[in-house]
């Protein structure tokens, strides 16, 4: 059903990494990228790959979940993975050679690289921020990472509250979704046979009500906004404020630990393949 | 005979998943060829999952749906035919309008069947006029429409199909006395004279009462109790058990009974206990 993709997502836990505030969550994130991205040894590999199933065994999501979350990316890792061998020439003599294609040692060894790189992204991503962090919370990490932004005038606020109410509306436009495709099916319509320009003109019969429903709920909700005086965050306060926590400061020491380990192993570590 | 009958149908929504709810637990009913049959519930009872198992909408997790002594799913390809067979009316169904006029929207269905120009006509036609949408309307955008008039339109959308059982998720909700009567009275002569097989959900035994043949209760993903009207409604106090009442007349009727006067007929509808009444005090003298 329709509705299992989105609902998918977060899975509600109570594991150290759901406790996290979502600010620091957002921030641990970024610092995980950039961490993945100064990796280049053989090594600091070994250690990121290590780090990541440490993420996946404290946050409790089952391996499963995360590897499901992989699938949708395959394609991509593979087609770098294939730029990455033709294409990289290496010193030494090329290992393999056919007509004008050269696969040179650096070249598998860089494939591999981006490889992981890509994989263990989302991997950590999505276990800091999707699979962990429900989508309000997430939100208001975001809206508290940017907060900073307010002072030159960008209004952080109203975009928080659009990506929220955005995020707010998805499960029921897919509810929405689900209910006219059913009614219309129950009249006959086919969505599933026919050329192309047949299957897109079947459609009309969802997207109309779709829109048609989505405006007026719009409308509803701005007049119901305006009702109750909302003015954008001018002197609001916060039902759930957030607050830092000695876990929050922790598990940012331990992601300076990590990061530092990583340089390190870059510079003094210099057996095997480094990129 | 049973047009269409249910059988130890269970159904899990999301199944292995967090968020995993039973709706229906082996449920077994049948629905009588060429009778108004209500299926009547409280809230969350499962009755929209289990109507629409009757048209395939839904597959049953285990179990089999029967029309016509045949399963459904014996063909998985083919469940379209049996939509055309078993029309749906889904709760609310305004928001299924989509077409530029009431006129063309009413013929989704039928130009779905590939019938004739002139069949579809004929058949929107007719439809439009059992439910009261008269040539006027036919032209206008159904966004222009009333809600009232939006239900009905999407009624006779389904109506225009001519399906051998004709399946109705609330069709009155939310409407107001005169709204319900226009659309459950346009049904009710629609199947006397059409001899439909037609299953009506509502949430109104006085509806109930008036319109139905036989009545099904659900309560609790599970079928409470069923029979005729008059069979159910003698039930007074199991069917207060389950959160719901019977009509307030029915109610009064059970009461004169109680005292030791024999009532007899039709006890669920005011004319009928009226009836009832003044036979029995005519036979006193
Ligand atoms: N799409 C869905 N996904 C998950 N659970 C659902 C879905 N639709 C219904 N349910 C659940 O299945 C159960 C039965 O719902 P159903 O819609 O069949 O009830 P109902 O008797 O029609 O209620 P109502 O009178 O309010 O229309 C409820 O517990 C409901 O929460
Ligand atoms: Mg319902």
């Amino acid at each position: 059903m329709l509705k299992d993709i989105t609902l998918g997502q977060y899975f509600p836990g109570n594991s150290v990494i759901h406790r996290l505030d979502p600010r620091m969550k957002v921030i641990l994130a970024i610092a995980y990228i950039v961490a993945i991205f100064l990796a280049k040894s053989v090594f600091a590999f070994a250690l990121v790959a290590l780090t990541t199933l440490m993420l996946v065994i404290i946050s409790r999501i089952s391996v499963a979940v995360v590897l499901r979350g992989i699938k949708p990316i395959i394609y991509v890792v593979i087609f770098t993975m294939i730029i990455n061998l033709f294409m990289i020439k290496g010193e030494g003599e090329p290992l393999f050679s056919l007509w004008r294609i050269r696969i040179y040692e650096e070249g598998i060894y860089r494939a591999v690289f981006m490889a992981l790189r890509v994989i263990f992204l989302i991997m950590a991503t999505s276990i800091f921020l999707t699979y962990t962090t429900s989508p309000f919370s997430l939100t208001a990490g975001i809206e508290g990472v940017l907060s900073p932004l307010k002072l030159i005038r960008l209004p952080v606020h109203d975009f928080a509250m659009m990506m929220m109410i955005a995020l707010r509306f998805i499960p029921t436009l897919v509810e929405e979704t689900d209910k006219i495709m059913n009614a219309q099916k129950a009249r006959g319509a086919d969505f599933s046979s026919g050329g192309l320009i047949k299957r897109a003109k079947a459609l009309i019969p969802i997207l109309v009500p779709l829109f048609v429903s989505a405006f007026n709920r719009a409308n509803d909700l701005s007049v119901a906004m305006e009702c109750r005086c909302y003015r954008s965050g001018k002197g609001a306060t916060k039902l759930h404020k957030l607050k830092f926590s000695a876990l929050d400061f922790v598990s940012l020491l331990i992601m300076a630990i990590f990061i530092t380990a990583i340089v390190l192993i870059n510079k003094y570590v210099t057996v095997g393949f480094s990129l | 005979m049973y047009k269409i009958e249910v059988k130890n149908v269970s159904f899990v929504y999301g199944q292995s998943t967090p968020f995993e709810t039973s709706a229906l637990t082996d449920v077994s009913v049948g629905f009588e060829e060429g009778k108004i049959t209500g299926l009547i519930g409280h809230t969350g009872s499962g009755k929209s999952t289990l109507v629409q198992m009757l048209n395939g909408l839904l597959r049953p997790t285990s179990g089999q749906i029967l029309l016509d002594g045949k399963d459904i799913w014996e063909k998985p390809k083919e469940i379209s035919k049996v939509r055309f067979r078993v029309g749906l009316v889904m709760q609310y169904p305004e928001y299924q309008l989509f077409d530029d006029t009431v006129r063309s929207d009413i013929s989704f269905a039928p130009k779905n069947m590939k019938l004739s120009e002139s069949e579809i006509d004929e058949r929107v036609r007719e439809a439009a006029a059992f439910v009261d949408i008269d040539e006027q309307i036919l032209d206008k955008s159904p966004f222009e429409l009333s809600g009232g008039q939006k239900r009905r339109v999407a009624i006779a959308g389904v109506l225009a199909m001519k399906p051998e059982v004709l399946v109705l998720d609330e069709p009155a909700a939310g409407l107001d006395p005169r709204g319900r009567r226009t659309i459950l009275g346009g049904l009710c002569e629609y199947q006397r004279k059409s001899g439909t097989t037609v299953i009506l959900v509502s949430h109104s035994m006085e509806d109930m009462a008036l319109y139905c043949d036989n009545i099904v209760v659900m309560n609790d993903s599970k079928i409470f109790a069923e029979g005729t009207t008059s069979q159910v409604f003698s039930r007074a106090s199991e069917i207060a058990s389950v959160g719901l009442d019977i009509p307030s007349i029915a109610h009064i009727a059970n009461k004169i009974k109680g005292n030791g006067i024999g009532l007899t007929g039709n006890l669920y509808t005011v004319d009928g206990v009226l009836d009832a009444v003044l036979r029995e005090m005519k036979g006193g003298r």
